[in-house]
């Protein structure tokens, strides 16, 4: 009985820093006096550069650079806004709703255009469509479905291929997968006919992009929903496996935002990387900048991106999520 | 003249000091309103919006299966996004049970049908809040649904502050504006006084008639007390020239019988010493009667040159007149005339007034010559218009040429001879009612020189 105690004792700290993030690294610089903490939903590799290069030109800053999903880093960074400098996310909703609560610092001397950043508090640096992948050994002799229809028509057409091997974001697990799940529910009715169809084939449920990516390119799994397809050409080591297709009826895209925690330790170097972030966005190195830049919304009208406004937060109410989550439960896991 | 009254304070400062003070004022209260008023309908504005947006989320509560659900719509919120990104922040009450959004967001109690409008403090930024209810009837129990929805006021803010500024811009325009035309208001009621001033001002000594030219309805008291002061002036003026006329005329009749006994007398007296008495008594009575007759010239010529009546004179054929009329006496003192004129020297003017003048000029002449001197009488057209008498007598005193010509003034040479001193002020009235001068110098070679220049 001793023995388990004092084992369980030993494992609770091991185990609580396991489940905390599901990546974490840091980036040392020799001369370092402060180390920057930044809480990521972005992977570690794509980020990589960004920050070596960010250190390479600020040696004063270490960098801890933290992954984990969305939803997670969020309930993370609200209960200790103080422990951290700058919080990273693909979903904009939860982003634009902890800027709300006054927990993002207002940064007056970071230059962005209005639509790419909300309350000079949060700033957009990239624009990701949501992409349907496939893994192109199931339409081997078949055409490649080029919108959410055709998508629709084809799982009906060969149910016995896609048994199983359908996948999406667990929308209750994943704030972007719900961040996708709700706009393209407001877009069209079309998106509850997909779920309801990939329900029927036995649909798997991920947590994070990395899974779902990893599942795809080994095969396990032929379609991948909502899945951002610019993150999966750079996680595929073989990219003749798969293909990304941008939906041509309604397309999802979203802005990958940063934002500095109104309690940073070191809220002035945190300025300075969202300086840097963005100025790299727009100048965009091979190599170091592995992620898409922003599109101008002009120039680029049928990409619609979603807007950053408090509109965002209309999914995020506790009754409106209730009822989301269960009409997403009704159509997709159809007990 | 103005330098022995003192002076209050100037009219115009006076004026444009009101005029500005109260455009200021004015201006002040102007920018103050605007801002009041853009105030109370910029917050208007927020409050219709933030209604609406509340009405939409009251719009979509129902009960399902015994639960409430408000499944607002995505436009509920996104008609509250601002270009300043105001925060917003809501609760949803079920009764008095929190079902949803910010629970810490203070929430009015309202009746149905009711909305409250509330500025807070709310996470340490000034929020509007609006809070509305409904009332949902289920199967068998009634509950009501209050939604509380705040926003930050940093767009109404942005939009008071440019509000502002161009009610400042505004108002300093208006300002500037009402300025320039007290400027222009003061200097224009000021231009009307001064052009009464000059007009006073300008006039000749003799001129007493009275303004005609229209003024100011204000001006017309002060005018015509001026011109009725002026009346009376002219009037007693005129009465004192008629009386002096008058007088003269009374004593120069009498005077021309005594003078004749008195020649007569001298013809019977035989005694040296009452000859020479009577003689300096036809003398005196010359010399008075002599005075009479130009005090009457002079009356006569300052009436005359308040109503000049212009006509074409031949000037050369004046001055020889009367030239041939003085000749006779001229020989008398053995003197000598010699008329120097151009042919025909035309010239528009009064020929009595004119005439006067010139005999005046030739009597001084005459008078103050010496026997057997010469007299000199030149009328020219070029360069101008111009009657010059020379004598060669003594020539006039040096330090007397400036005062001459004014009345009774004679000369301190003049001792011993006849003259009232009246001569040289008619001849120079008539130059001046002529628009011409009288010039008084010496000859170098001696000999007085007086010309007439018309």
């Amino acid at each position: 009985m001793r023995i388990i105690v004092t084992l369980v004792i030993w494992m609770l700290p091991q185990l609580v820093l396991a489940q905390a993030w599901e990546d974490r690294r840091v980036f040392e610089n020799e001369s370092a006096e402060q180390t920057l903490r930044i809480i990521s939903s972005t992977d570690t590799a794509l980020f990589a550069p960004i920050i070596e290069d960010f250190l390479s030109k600020n040696t004063g800053v270490s960098v801890e650079y933290l992954v984990n999903g969305t939803a997670k880093i969020d309930q993370i960074f609200r209960a200790d806004p103080d422990k951290f400098d700058l919080l990273i996310s693909s979903a904009m909703d939860l982003q634009l709703k902890t800027a709300n609560d006054g927990l993002a610092l207002r940064l007056s001397d970071v230059a962005h255009p209005s639509w790419a950043q909300w309350r000079q508090s949060l700033f957009a640096f990239t624009s990701e469509p949501a992409a349907i992948v496939v893994n192109k050994a199931a339409f081997a002799d078949h055409q490649l479905p080029r919108s959410r229809q055709e998508l629709i028509e084809v799982l009906r057409a060969r149910p016995d291929v896609f048994r199983g091997r359908v996948g999406t974001y667990d929308v209750r697990q994943s704030g972007l997968g719900y961040l996708f799940a709700t706009q393209d529910a407001r877009a069209s009715e079309t998106f509850w006919r997909l779920m309801e169809v990939m329900g029927a084939l036995d649909i798997r449920l991920y947590c994070c992009s990395g899974d779902m990516i990893d599942d795809l390119s080994d095969g396990t799994i032929a379609v991948a929903y909502n899945v951002l397809g610019s993150y999966a050409s750079v996680r595929v080591e073989n990219e003749d496996q798969i293909e990304v297709i941008l939906p041509s009826d309604f397309p999802t895209t979203m802005m990958r935002t940063a934002l500095v925690s109104n309690d940073a330790p070191h809220p002035k170097a945190a300025t300075e990387f969202v300086q840097h972030l963005i100025r790299l966005q727009s100048d965009h190195p091979k190599g170091v900048f592995l992620l898409p830049s922003l599109k101008t919304q002009d120039s680029d009208v049928d990409r619609a991106t979603i807007p950053l406004e408090p509109a965002l937060m209309t999914f995020l109410d506790n009754l409106k999520r209730r009822r989301f989550i269960e009409e997403w439960e009704n159509a997709v896991i159809q007990k | 003249m103005s330098s022995d009254l003192s002076t209050s304070v100037s009219l115009r400062n006076r004026l444009v000091l009101i005029l500005i003070g109260g455009a200021a004022i004015l201006a002040l209260l102007l920018f103050f309103a605007i801002r009041n008023y853009a105030t109370q309908v910029a917050q208007q504005g927020q409050d219709n919006i933030i209604s609406a947006s509340v009405t939409s989320i009251l719009d979509a509560a129902a009960i399902r299966d015994g639960i409430v659900e408000v499944d607002f719509p995505y436009a509920s919120f996104s008609m509250l996004s601002t270009a300043f990104d105001d925060q917003i922040f809501y609760a949803i009450y079920q009764d008095d049970i929190f079902l949803s959004g910010y629970e810490r967001l203070a929430i009015a109690r309202v009746a149905a049908r009711e909305t409250d409008f509330k500025t807070v403090d709310y996470l340490g930024s000034q929020v509007r809040v609006v809070t509305a209810s409904r009332t949902l009837i289920g199967k068998d129990k009634r509950t009501q649904v209050r939604v509380a929805l705040a926003q930050t006021q940093d767009a109404l803010s942005g939009t008071l502050t440019q509000i502002s500024r161009n009610a400042a811009v505004f108002g300093a325009s208006f300002f500037a504006l009402a300025t320039l035309l007290s400027f222009w208001a003061t200097s224009n009621t000021i231009g009307q006084l001064n052009r009464l001033t000059n007009s006073v001002t300008r006039r000749g000594p003799q001129d007493l008639s009275p303004f005609h030219k229209p003024v100011p309805s204000e001006m017309l008291p002060l005018v015509t007390s001026l011109n009725s002061l002026m009346s009376r002036l002219d009037h007693s003026l005129k009465q004192s020239e008629d009386f002096i006329a008058e007088a003269a005329h009374r004593v120069r009749t009498p005077l021309a019988t005594v003078r004749s006994y008195a020649e007569a007398t001298l013809q019977r007296v035989d005694k040296e010493e009452n000859r020479q008495a009577m003689r300096s008594m036809v003398r005196a009575i010359d010399e008075s009667s002599r005075a009479a007759g130009q005090l009457l010239d002079h009356a006569m010529i300052t009436f005359r040159a308040d109503h000049l009546e212009l006509q074409d004179v031949d000037l050369s054929a004046l001055v020889h007149d009367l030239v041939e009329r003085l000749k006779p006496i001229a020989e008398m003192k053995d003197l000598t005339l010699r008329l120097h004129s151009d042919t025909q020297v035309p010239y528009k003017g009064d020929a009595i007034l004119l005439q006067n003048a010139v005999r005046n000029l030739l009597d001084n002449a005459l008078k103050y010559s010496p026997s057997e001197g010469v007299i000199d009488i030149q009328v020219t057209a070029k360069p101008n218009i111009e009657i010059r008498v020379y004598d060669s007598g003594k020539g006039f005193p040096k330090d007397e040429l400036d005062t001459l010509a004014t009345r009774f003034k004679r000369g301190l040479n003049a001792e011993g001879t006849i003259g009232s001193g009246l001569g040289l002020t008619i001849a120079m009235d008539v130059a001046v009612a002529h628009k011409g001068m009288l010039r008084l110098s010496n000859k170098a070679e001696g000999g007085a020189c007086a010309s007439l220049l018309l």
